[in-house]
């Protein structure tokens, strides 16, 4: 399949992996996920090597998996313990184990050559388990390859069009973008600076800034998983101060996590997490709310275009014009991280 | 942005349709096209082939 390889993905959120077996395929791979009684994460491949039967449906004794169609055993390293009826557990009977770290509340999964995987390679959100943020979050089925969701984050001026009434406002679309790759890092950046601009409702109600604003989105993304947009919203002309500091400002650090899960289907991890009104559960599920509905805008939008892309003849040709600058930088990415 | 690094940086001038590319080696060229301008900043050295 066409997944860039020898790479890290987000496949779950901290939470969801615990006593219980969390079936989730990442970039074409069935994974059972779950936790060790000393609070370890462990992903393995969720088909017993006995007939096939899926461990994610099966049970688990202590840190084991009893595989629930005739029992095989095995331990959170994939290696077979006990077969039914007989002694002798044959050599060859295990199952792989998967590379699992735990890391900015996020579970991050290796799909890749086994003796490739270095942890230190993961980019990191630290906002999200900071005590400084409050972190809201979601995870929507999208019936489209990834490659749409990174168009789609890539290049905000369709908040304009699509988000009107949530997050867009006509200034996104009509302020220009610097954008900058940075090739050895393996980073792209896409930075739109409006000012004196019009506060759409989501910032408006949750951050309680009357009037026009100043509103910086800055996008860092580390293909494939990983996006970040560092959004500054703050009273027109306030600006950070000349030693830095800048809170005078509300910033809403918006996290996704782009994961393949078959080649025409994906996992769209959202977060926001905020500095601003942290003990006002008020704006938490306003925020949640509001970022679902925004989300599932983009999941109907993407949804369609896969159907459209399905049924459409081989060499379409699209049209790019200066908006798209950044996304065409992370398909050229993504395209060498697949091919390699 | 911070200029740290070899980075590739594409510049798009408020109130105009123009696109600046700038490589890290200094060279710099305006289009008004992305596509051309990233075939262009990631032919460095050989910026000036014909693409
Ligand atoms: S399929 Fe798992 S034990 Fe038979
Ligand atoms: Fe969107």
């Amino acid at each position: 399949m066409a997944f860039p390889r020898n790479q890290w993905y987000v496949a779950a959120y901290g939470s969801e992996v615990g006593d219980g077996l969390l079936a989730r395929t990442i970039c074409g791979e069935p994974i059972v996920f779950y936790r060790t009684r000393d609070g370890r994460p462990v992903g393995l491949a969720d088909r017993c090597v006995h007939r096939r039967y899926p461990l994610s449906a099966s049970h688990r004794d202590g840190d084991r998996i009893v595989c629930g169609y005739h029992g095989f055993t095995y331990d959170p390293d994939g290696v077979c313990v006990a077969v039914p009826g007989q002694r002798r557990v044959p050599r060859t009977a295990r199952v792989p184990r998967y590379h699992v770290v735990e890391q900015d509340s996020l579970i991050w999964v290796w799909i890749g050559d086994d003796d490739k995987a270095d942890p230190a390679a993961i980019p990191r959100a630290p906002w999200l388990d900071s005590p400084d943020y409050v972190t809201v979050r979601g995870m929507e089925p999208l019936a489209a390859r990834y490659e749409l969701l990174v168009d789609n984050l890539m290049d905000l001026s369709h908040e304009t069009y699509l988000h009107a009434g949530y997050i867009g406002t006509p200034e996104v679309a009509a302020t220009p973008i610097t954008t900058e790759v940075d090739e050895e890092a393996g980073v792209i950046y896409v930075s739109r600076r409006m000012k004196d601009a019009e506060c759409p409702p989501f910032y408006a109600k949750s951050t309680g800034i009357e009037g026009r604003i100043d509103r910086w989105q800055d996008i860092e993304y580390h293909p494939p998983c990983l996006y970040l947009l560092h959004s500054r919203i703050a009273p027109t002309g306030v600006e950070p101060g000349p030693d830095g500091d800048d809170s005078r400002a509300c910033h809403a650090e918006i996290v996704y996590a782009i994961t393949p899960e078959t080649e025409t289907t994906t996992h769209d991890f959202w977060m926001v997490a905020r500095d601003f009104a942290l003990d006002d559960e008020e704006v938490s599920a306003f925020l949640a709310e509001s970022n679902r509905t925004v989300v599932l805008q983009d999941v109907e939008a993407l949804n369609l275009l896969e159907k459209v892309i399905a049924a459409e003849p081989e060499g379409y040709q699209e049209l790019s014009i200066n908006i798209d600058t950044g996304g065409l930088a992370a398909r050229r990415m993504l395209q060498r991280m697949t091919a390699r | 942005m911070s200029a740290s690094g070899r980075r590739l940086r594409v510049e798009w001038t408020p109130g105009t349709d123009l696109l600046t590319g700038i490589c890290f080696c200094g060279a710099q060229r305006r289009s008004d096209d992305p596509v051309e301008l990233w075939r262009w900043l990631l032919a460095h050295p050989d910026h000036d082939l014909p693409s």
